[in-house]
């Protein structure tokens, strides 16, 4: 178990001072320019060796994609784009960050945008963190008005200005190179990669986008060196990570533990167990919608982290676990992923623009039972036929949930289909495009 | 015009004309001075949000008329197509006229798993409103569906214009609208008197350090 003085977001709950006051109380914007001292190679060696995993749900080492910013600026200026565009369903942990400890934020954007040799950073946050916004942007003024960021940041000479960006109601903005577009005031739609946003980022110039986790927990990192980090969690799973634990839950809540801990015990201890007891439990969705389901007898053992997740055929994502009990139907509850994808792909590649559609259509009928044992499988291909074949992951993320269900939950849908013929008559699958 | 439903007035409550205010012209002027120069397309979320506020303070009802939309066009030196698409592309940009309360009812999997179809139920049951997208017989609310709206350990939730309140079941719900519909909304934030996302009963982590402990000094 994670001890209070190895986490991170102390003020997780905001039960203090979120002001620069009780930041700097919690140890924040301590002796900052002593670490820019080390330089920005210094810095991404630190952020290498701390095995630092990427928060917002792909899990790319941190120091690495910070490496690949060019080593010096060239004529177009270095660009650090914070994602705080938290839509994943299941997912509320940037929010805690941002109007609780929103100066962990602000000095993570300075070290980082130091480290890449970046004079400004923007901070995407989702439009309807009305609230939060208000609040960060109170934070960024105070860290003008203290000199910590702005002409000569922490009186280290370096010049940093952060700039906080709203959006406006879209899921795909979370994207890296969706959000690009949707900063440049265009719609958010994604880019074919290569060119890599390091190349070729925000007005053309290199850019690294990261998640707010990501970056708030870098301070810390560097404060407490890698080999503190490193020690937490798992090989190659390193660090802590904070968990958000929604569902038939007893008691519902984000929690900051180390990776690697075992999802009955995250459940158990933080979250006042599964509703009605472990024995309840149906499945849980370790890591944000996208990430496919898994049975309770997966949920029995394993661990959360990364490899974990990724061995047992699902993912830690964003760490959002959103548990169901026996009393769930589970159908019904991966047909509604299908809708919230289908509202929110962005229409551009046709095999997620149509797909989505389509598996949403006959997922609703899976809910009723109104269809032919062998659609399963028809509905299986076609989650096939989407995944892998679009610009972004958006088409990936609507076909695992699927995916997902039929791997483990394939004799409720054939069930479900029984009963809905013991009732009616038969109806032929239909030919046309749903 | 009066016999016309709320939610049909779109075409017949578009103004003449559109022109940004005092209050509106300094939040532009704010929002294009944070990106370099000849980049001012970036503002132009935030100068859709200034004029669907403008909108709000002189009618009560938060909408993009086009008008605005080719204000804002003008204003960032953007085609006015641009600026429909993003208007368009976004949620949160209501192109028809809405309610005094836009209740923005989050149904996804986490919320529906804790009871989001009763507070639809209690929104309906409350405000008379039939369906999605619907407002009111008196203007007072609009009921728009929403995807996750990211606070789902304190599910269900529903978003009113900015406020986000949360831990709702079908009472809370309708207590909620009476107080809305009295005109005195609640203070943000859970209904059950949780603090923010910690488990109810508060929280079981962060207990051994003081208040003011340096948790990350060492």
């Amino acid at each position: 178990m994670l001890r209070d003085q190895d986490r991170i977001f102390t003020n997780l709950y905001g039960l203090q001072d979120w002001r620069l006051a009780g930041a700097r109380a919690r140890g924040d914007w301590d002796r900052t320019a002593a670490i820019m001292a080390r330089g920005p190679d210094a810095i991404v060696e630190e952020m290498k060796a701390s095995g630092l995993r990427g928060r917002g749900g792909a899990g790319f080492p941190t120091g690495m994609k910070w490496s690949f910013m060019p080593k010096q600026e060239g004529d177009r200026p270095h660009y650090l784009v914070v994602n705080a565009d938290e839509s994943e369903p299941g997912t509320c942990k940037d929010r805690d960050i941002m109007r609780h400890d929103p100066h962990k934020l602000i000095e993570g954007c300075l070290l980082a945008s130091f480290a890449m040799r970046a004079h400004a950073c923007y901070i995407y946050i989702r439009g309807e963190f009305f609230d939060e916004a208000r609040r960060l942007q109170a934070a960024i003024d105070e860290a003008y008005e203290a000199g910590l960021i702005g002409r000569d940041a922490c009186g280290s000479g370096w010049r940093f200005d952060l700039f906080l960006h709203r959006g406006a109601g879209a899921y795909i903005c979370g994207e890296e190179t969706a959000l690009l577009e949707s900063l440049e005031g265009k719609k958010g739609m994604p880019r074919l990669k290569p060119p890599f946003p390091a190349a070729v980022g925000l007005y053309g110039c290199p850019t690294t986008v990261n998640n707010v986790e990501s970056i708030a927990v870098a301070p810390t990192i560097l404060r407490r060196g890698a080999a503190w980090f490193s020690a937490l969690g798992r090989p190659k799973n390193a660090g802590p990570k904070v968990f958000c634990i929604s569902g038939h839950v007893e008691k519902p809540c984000n929690v900051e533990e180390e990776l690697g801990i075992p999802l009955r015990e995250l459940i158990e201890r933080y979250a006042g167990g599964v509703r009605g007891g472990w024995d309840n439990l149906l499945g849980v969705i370790p890591g944000g919608a996208s990430v496919p389901v898994i049975p309770k007898s997966i949920c029995d053992t394993v661990l959360m982290d990364f490899d974990s997740l990724r061995d047992v055929k699902s993912g830690l994502g964003t760490a959002a676990v959103i548990v169901m009990d026996r009393s769930t139907d589970i159908i019904r509850a991966i047909a509604r992923l299908s809708r919230f994808y289908k509202h929110e792909s962005c229409g551009q590649c046709t095999p997620c623009r149509e797909g989505t559609g389509w598996m949403m259509r006959v997922m609703d009928r899976m809910v009723e039972g109104r269809a032919e044992p062998e659609e399963i499988d028809t509905l299986e291909q076609v989650t096939r036929q989407v995944e892998g074949h679009t610009i972004c992951a958006l088409g990936d993320a609507a076909a695992w949930p699927i995916q997902g269900l039929i791997r483990h939950f394939r004799p409720v849908m054939e069930e479900r289909i029984a009963h809905y013929k013991a009732g009616r008559t038969p109806r032929p699958m239909p030919l046309a495009a749903e | 015009m009066t016999d016309m439903h709320p939610a049909d007035r779109g075409a017949a409550a578009e103004p003449a004309s559109f022109a940004f205010d005092a209050e509106s012209e300094a939040q532009i002027a704010a929002l294009v001075a944070k990106y370099p120069p000849g980049r001012q397309a970036s503002a132009v979320i935030g100068a859709l949000y200034v004029a669907q506020g403008q909108m709000r303070r002189a009618t009560g009802s938060a909408w993009l008329p086009r008008v605005a939309m080719d204000a804002v066009a003008r204003r960032l030196s953007m085609p006015p197509i641009r600026v429909y698409e993003a208007a368009t592309f976004y949620l949160m940009f209501n192109t028809r006229p809405i309610g005094r309360f836009h209740l923005q009812v989050c149904t996804t999997t986490p919320c529906w798993l804790r009871g989001s179809d009763a507070v639809v139920a209690a929104c309906r049951a409350a405000t008379g409103i039939g369906g999605w997208g619907e407002t009111s017989e008196d203007g007072m609310f609009t009921m728009t569906e929403v995807e996750c709206l990211g606070a789902c350990v304190n599910a269900p939730v529903i978003q009113v214009n900015d406020d986000f309140y949360e831990d709702l079941d079908a009472e809370h719900t309708e207590r909620l609208i009476a107080a809305l519909r009295r005109g005195e909304p609640p203070a943000p934030g859970s209904m059950i008197g949780r603090q923010t996302s910690a488990p109810v009963g508060g929280p079981t982590t962060l207990t051994t350090l003081t208040p003011g402990t340096p948790g990350a000094a060492e």
